[in-house]
């Protein structure tokens, strides 16, 4: 029998934002295991109270800069579904490709300079060696497809963070002509590097089965932004109905607390939404993804790795197709049919399912909002693994830093958001208190 | 099981920038934008930047002498004040990134509260010792360039790093 003793509090690196592992090990016996988002909250539910609606999706992008994009469309719908605003067909699509762009450069952030380190033993995917084959086609696939995705959100959003384009009720510019065919050669020219890394992650051999449920917004075709929310168990629920379905819980070994669902933990993104609906991804992406696909459903954590990489294959593949059959033409905004009311966006982020709520005055000020992001969904699920895996490596009597390398890995397979996050937890831990 | 091979520890040629990437209260912005500046300068970078500290990227972060730290994000706490202080005695140049550290907002947009918000966040700044201001860097440290915008602009960077790079002979 080891006795392992171990205590340490690390930064936890290559994810987005500020976290810490906090471990305690006495006796070969877990005193505690934290996941820690040590990000200062910002209070953007206080502040966005009093705000001019007009200003709001603005403002929440400013939540996360990786995920900004995601924030300000699920803002957007939010304000519109308050004030009863249609989008026309060209803006829908163009949240489409917004989405498209997001996950594209979001996905391969994460897959390339934070998860695939790992996998060579290397700390820096800036140290991938140039002169050996392998690695140089790794180097030169992962910074395409990035720039593709990037370049994709500019022409449509205006910007890759923070995007100026879209507003409540349209989009203030149309992509030039040029710009639409710069897009179709940069992203046909980088669909067989999305291919390379679709096979790099299949063949990895990580492997951490959790038994959980999925819950993600499902729609036939595939959509970040239709449909209505589906549990792996069979639940259907309307996006409105959405938050009344979750419960706050604390986290017995934690300070923070989290979302269940039907009094279980769950989770949601990449490999939720592949694992609910893989069958309404493109047909193109089906076809060339058609192996790896058999994956799914998988229980199986790293393969959200996987599912990422699928999905960016997902937007390469329904880009160009509508960029291939659109014609943009500049249209002017929408206008509310209504002054005041309450308003819910459910979309889903890179992360998986996020949710804004806000109530408009007839000032048209915010009276107030409530946001659920992801990673805050996830939180749950990654502090009981990160237990889980503890137990399985003690009989190794692992170093501290094996240790850490192993939980790193799989809190990075979560791909979680401590910008987003810290917007959730101390919240939380503000109703506990009060 | 694999760890971190030794191999991978930074070095320090002497022809290379040193250079830290640091964050303190913002969304990260851009720490993106840098990511994506990647996609068209990385094969330059290589050569010419030694990246000695930067948590988005690597997990060996070393803070010992730097000839640029590139700072993002507000000050919310007396341990930013004491880091950023650190930062700034190892580094020869302090860049600001973006506008919160730049200018403190959105991030100090806290500073701005009525009295009912600030009496609703007001047991969250006790319990986890909040500022009772968010600063920006220039009001702890001297900063010697800036490169504003929210995320930062990415063409005013360019124009600090290649500036950098003169000053400090790594290019002509």
């Amino acid at each position: 029998m080891h006795q392992v003793d171990l205590s340490f509090t690390k930064e936890i690196t290559k994810v987005e934002g500020a976290a810490t592992l906090d471990i305690s090990i006495k006796a070969g016996k877990v005193e505690h295991c934290r996941f820690g988002i040590t990000e200062f909250k910002r209070f953007y539910t206080q502040a966005m109270r009093g705000k001019p609606y007009k200003t709001l999706p603005s403002l929440l992008a400013r939540i996360c800069g990786t995920c900004s994009n995601a924030h300000l469309l699920c803002s957007i719908e939010a304000c519109e579904h308050a004030l009863g605003i249609t989008p026309s067909a060209q803006s829908q699509l163009m949240k489409h490709l917004t989405m498209y762009g997001l996950n594209i450069r979001d996905h391969a952030l994460h897959l390339y300079l934070f998860a695939l380190p790992d996998m060579f033993g290397k700390d820096s995917f800036l140290s991938f060696d140039e002169n050996i084959p392998e690695q140089h086609q790794i180097l030169h696939d992962a910074f395409a497809i990035k720039a593709a995705g990037n370049y994709l959100s500019i022409i449509i959003a205006g910007r890759s963070v923070h995007a100026v384009n879209p507003m409540i009720g349209g989009f203030l510019n149309v992509p030039k002509l040029e710009e639409v065919a710069e897009a179709i050669k940069k992203l046909e020219e980088i669909r067989p590097a999305v291919l390379r890394t679709i096979k790099l992650f299949a063949d990895c051999q990580y492997r951490f089965d959790r038994k959980t449920d999925f819950m993600a917004l499902v729609s036939q075709p595939f959509s970040f932004l239709e449909g209505e929310i589906v549990t792996d168990t069979g639940d259907h629920i309307a996006e409105k109905d959405f938050r009344d379905h979750l419960e706050h819980t604390v986290i017995p070994y934690s300070q923070a607390s989290g979302y269940v669902y039907k009094g279980k933990s769950y989770m949601v993104g990449s490999l939720a939404r592949l694992n609910l609906s893989k069958n309404s991804l493109h047909s193109k992406t089906k076809e060339s993804a058609m192996e790896a696909l058999t994956r799914f459903p998988s229980t199986n954590i790293f393969d959200n790795n996987l599912a990422q990489a699928i999905e960016i294959l997902h937007c390469v593949d329904q880009s160009l197709e509508i960029l291939h059959t659109t014609k943009f033409a500049k249209e002017v905004l929408q206008t509310p049919t209504s002054t005041e009311g309450i308003g819910i966006g459910v979309i889903e982020a890179p992360r998986g399912t996020l949710y804004h709520k806000v109530s408009i005055g007839a000032d048209g000020n915010v009276i107030e909002g409530e946001i659920v992001v992801p990673t805050g969904q996830n939180q749950i699920n990654i502090e009981q693994d990160m237990a889980r895996l503890i137990e399985e490596l003690l009989p190794q009597n692992p170093s501290a830093e094996q240790l850490q390398q192993e939980l790193e890995k799989l809190i990075r397979a979560y791909d979680p958001c401590m910008s987003c996050a810290s917007h959730f937890l101390k919240l939380r831990i503000a109703e506990a208190k009060s | 099981m694999s760890i971190l091979s030794k191999s991978e520890t930074v070095t320090s040629p002497a022809k290379k920038l040193r250079i830290g990437w640091f964050t303190f209260s913002c969304c990260e912005d851009s720490t993106i934008i840098f990511t994506e500046l990647l996609n068209d300068h990385w094969q330059e970078w290589k050569k010419l930047l030694d990246i000695r500290h930067a948590r988005v990227l690597q997990s060996h972060n070393v803070l010992d002498e730097l000839d640029v730290a590139f700072v993002e994000g507000a000050l919310a706490s007396e341990e930013h004040i004491r880091y950023l202080k650190e930062i700034r005695s190892r580094s020869t140049k302090l860049v600001a990134v973006g506008a919160c550290a730049v200018m403190g907002l959105p991030s100090a947009q806290r500073n701005q509260f009525d009295i009912k918000k600030l009496a609703e966040i007001q047991p969250l700044l006790d319990k986890f010792a909040y500022l009772p201001q968010v600063k920006k860097l220039s009001d702890v440290v001297k900063v010697d360039y800036i490169v504003p915008g929210c995320p930062m602009d990415d063409r005013k960077f360019l124009e600090v790093l290649n500036t950098a790079l003169k000053e400090f002979k790594i290019v002509d």
